[in-house]
């Protein structure tokens, strides 16, 4: 079977201390410290430009650190990066396979480079194109996959062979939603495999969704880890999100919504909306609850409701709550998607 | 659909040798999928045999047929060097993709991507030469060493190609852009190319020119590549032509090797 080295339970699959990365004056890593056990899959979860690539560069030995230190699967990853190199597999955030070559040419190469023989590789490449569903598309360039199975084949040549550690840096930026539950599904079947995962995403729902233990960072700096319960806790189990017909009346429906409940509500940079939490240790049915006390409270006042979304709280909600200020970088120029599980009602 | 994503053994990654011909394999497979990249090993090379042929050769030699038999051997050096300076450009490029950080967190020797990229970039330069040879042949071109001088001056032109392309690899690390390393690469290369003895006898120069295409490393190989497609080589004029291979090998590939090691 499979000749990966396994660890003590408890054990840790990275290690890192007061990592610090500058390009310039910026500090693109700013102390961040990450403790990841192995075999379980973890989220680090942040804005664009929170560090998050940078981070995992530096994990995967692709940059040396300014400053802190690091240990992969119990290696120091300056001092030992070849035997890094050993044990992890990396999927960059942008497509890490050649767009000019076929998926199987693809698979063959880094099969060869990972020591299989070129029969071995063939049939390698053969078997993980089948189990992707890619097999279809063994003889097209990369370039002409669609996203989604450009992914695919990205982590296919992850896994060629297995290792003990993979880095997904945002594994599902740009995918469609259908896309992205088919990728979530195949990191699953890879982690029941034994690999632990790191994670990127500035996603909450595929945070939750696939990571045991997450990591908001932010300006190059961890601000919160702990599990998912740990996580929310500090920020809320659900909230909703209402958007009105008329901005003027926004002080109002606030009021009105805030008055008697165990909730806490603020306004949103849209003028139009208005955004509350219920704390976590609710009772599940709380959210629906809340959700029914809000609307008939409006309805009753005659305030107009164009949008009303009942979910988990949003990645601004959750850094509004660790923070109190501002959400990572102003460059954060892709739409938030909405949250999972969400249900709205127009 | 990943119901069962079958395990395997772990083998041990591919050594140095093993790794950098995957790495070439990579780059041939490249000249089949994108074959428009091909434009430039094409189009310069008949470019410049049949230009400077029929445009100069009546007035340089009295006629072309008798400027051929002398340029010939010239383009095949003029040719093969030009195309060298995408070694640099398809290495910048190349650095850029998510690929290339995959390839560096392998488990394997870690210049093997650049020397995969040029031992696969020979089988572009032997297209080059074989190109101009071919035209050189069909335009009339006979040489005196018939095709054992033709393949050793061939060899020769690859061999100096390779040792140059390192210099392009050096720029193309340091360089911010692909299109940076192709102008500055052209920028150099003119002039040197041209300040030679590829398209006149250097004897109707002046003084300091002829003093600047006397110590050229591209004259000295013109001029091993001209006696041995002649027939008529010596041991200095081929020794000279090496001598410049391995002092641009020794400069420019331990640069480009710790450059790309601290990248």
């Amino acid at each position: 079977m499979n000749t990966r080295t396994t660890g003590i339970i408890g054990d840790l699959a990275v290690e890192a201390d007061g990592l610090v990365k500058t390009f310039g004056s910026t500090r693109a890593v700013d102390g961040v410290s990450l403790a990841v056990p192995r075999g379980c899959v973890y989220g680090v979860l942040g804005p664009n430009g929170a560090g998050k690539t940078t981070m995992i560069r530096i994990l995967a030995t692709l940059l040396r650190p300014d400053g802190g230190s690091a240990r992969v699967l119990g290696h120091d990853v300056v001092r030992e990066a070849a035997a890094v190199r050993r044990l992890i597999s990396l999927t960059g955030q942008f497509a890490s396979v050649d767009a000019d070559l076929t998926a199987e040419e693809n698979l063959v190469l880094l099969g060869r480079l990972l020591g299989h023989s070129r029969r071995q590789a063939r049939q390698r490449a053969c078997e993980l194109l089948d189990a992707f569903g890619l097999a279809a598309a063994a003889r097209q360039q990369a370039s002409r996959l669609s996203g989604g199975m450009r992914r695919k084949l990205d982590l296919a040549a992850s896994i060629i062979v297995a290792p003990d550690l993979l880095f997904l840096d945002e594994p599902t930026a740009g995918l469609d939603p259908r896309s992205r539950s088919a990728l979530w599904e195949t990191v699953r079947a890879i982690v029941a495999d034994g690999t632990t995962v790191l994670l990127t995403t500035q996603y909450l729902d595929e945070a939750d969704k696939l990571a045991d233990r997450i990591a908001v960072i932010d300006h190059g700096r961890v601000i919160a880890a702990g599990t998912r319960g740990e996580l929310k806790a500090s920020t809320g189990s659900a909230g909703i999100r209402i958007r009105l017909l008329d901005p003027a009346k926004r002080d109002r429906a606030r009021d009105l919504i805030a008055s008697g409940q165990a909730i806490t509500v603020h306004d949103e940079p849209d003028p139009a909306v208005i955004a509350a939490r219920i704390p976590a240790k609710q009772r599940p049915a709380a959210a629906g609850e809340l959700a029914a006390h809000v609307l008939t409270r409006l309805t009753s006042a005659g305030i107009g409701v164009s949008d009303f979304a009942l979910g988990q709280p949003s990645l601004d909600e959750i850094f509004l709550a660790l923070t109190g200020g501002q959400a990572g970088t102003p460059d954060t120029e892709q739409p938030q998607p909405a949250p999972a599980g969400t249900e709205a009602v127009r | 659909m990943t119901a069962a994503i079958p395990a395997v053994d772990r083998p041990a990654p591919a050594g140095p040798a093993a790794a950098s011909l995957a790495f070439a394999w990579r780059s041939l497979l490249k000249i089949r999928h994108v074959p428009e990249q091909l434009g430039d090993v094409i189009g310069i090379p008949a470019l410049f045999t049949l230009l400077f042929t029929y445009l100069f050769g009546g007035a340089l030699a009295g006629s072309t047929h008798r400027y051929l038999q002398f340029l010939l051997p010239g383009t095949l050096t003029l040719a093969v060097v030009f195309v060298t300076v995408y070694s640099g450009v398809t290495l910048n490029a190349d650095l850029a993709t998510g690929a290339f950080d995959r390839f560096r967190s392998l488990p394997v020797w870690r210049p093997a991507p650049i020397l995969g990229a040029l031992i696969g970039d020979l089988g572009r330069y032997l297209l080059a030469g074989g190109l101009v040879i071919g035209l050189g042949l069909a335009m009339g071109y006979r040489p005196a060493g018939g095709a054992a001088g033709v393949v050793a001056a061939t060899a020769l032109v690859l061999l100096f190609a390779s040792a140059l392309s390192w210099a392009w690899i050096t720029l193309g690390l340091v360089l911010r852009s692909p299109s940076a390393v192709m102008s500055i690469g052209f920028v150099i290369l003119f002039p040197v190319t041209f300040m030679s003895n590829i398209f006149v006898d250097p004897a109707t120069m002046p003084g300091w020119l002829r003093g600047v295409s006397g110590v050229n490393p591209v004259s000295h190989l013109v001029t091993a590549t001209r006696t041995l497609t002649a027939g008529t080589a010596t041991a200095p004029q081929v020794l000279w032509a090496l001598t410049a291979t391995a002092a641009l090998t020794a400069v420019f590939a331990p640069l480009a090797v710790l450059l790309y090691q601290r990248k």
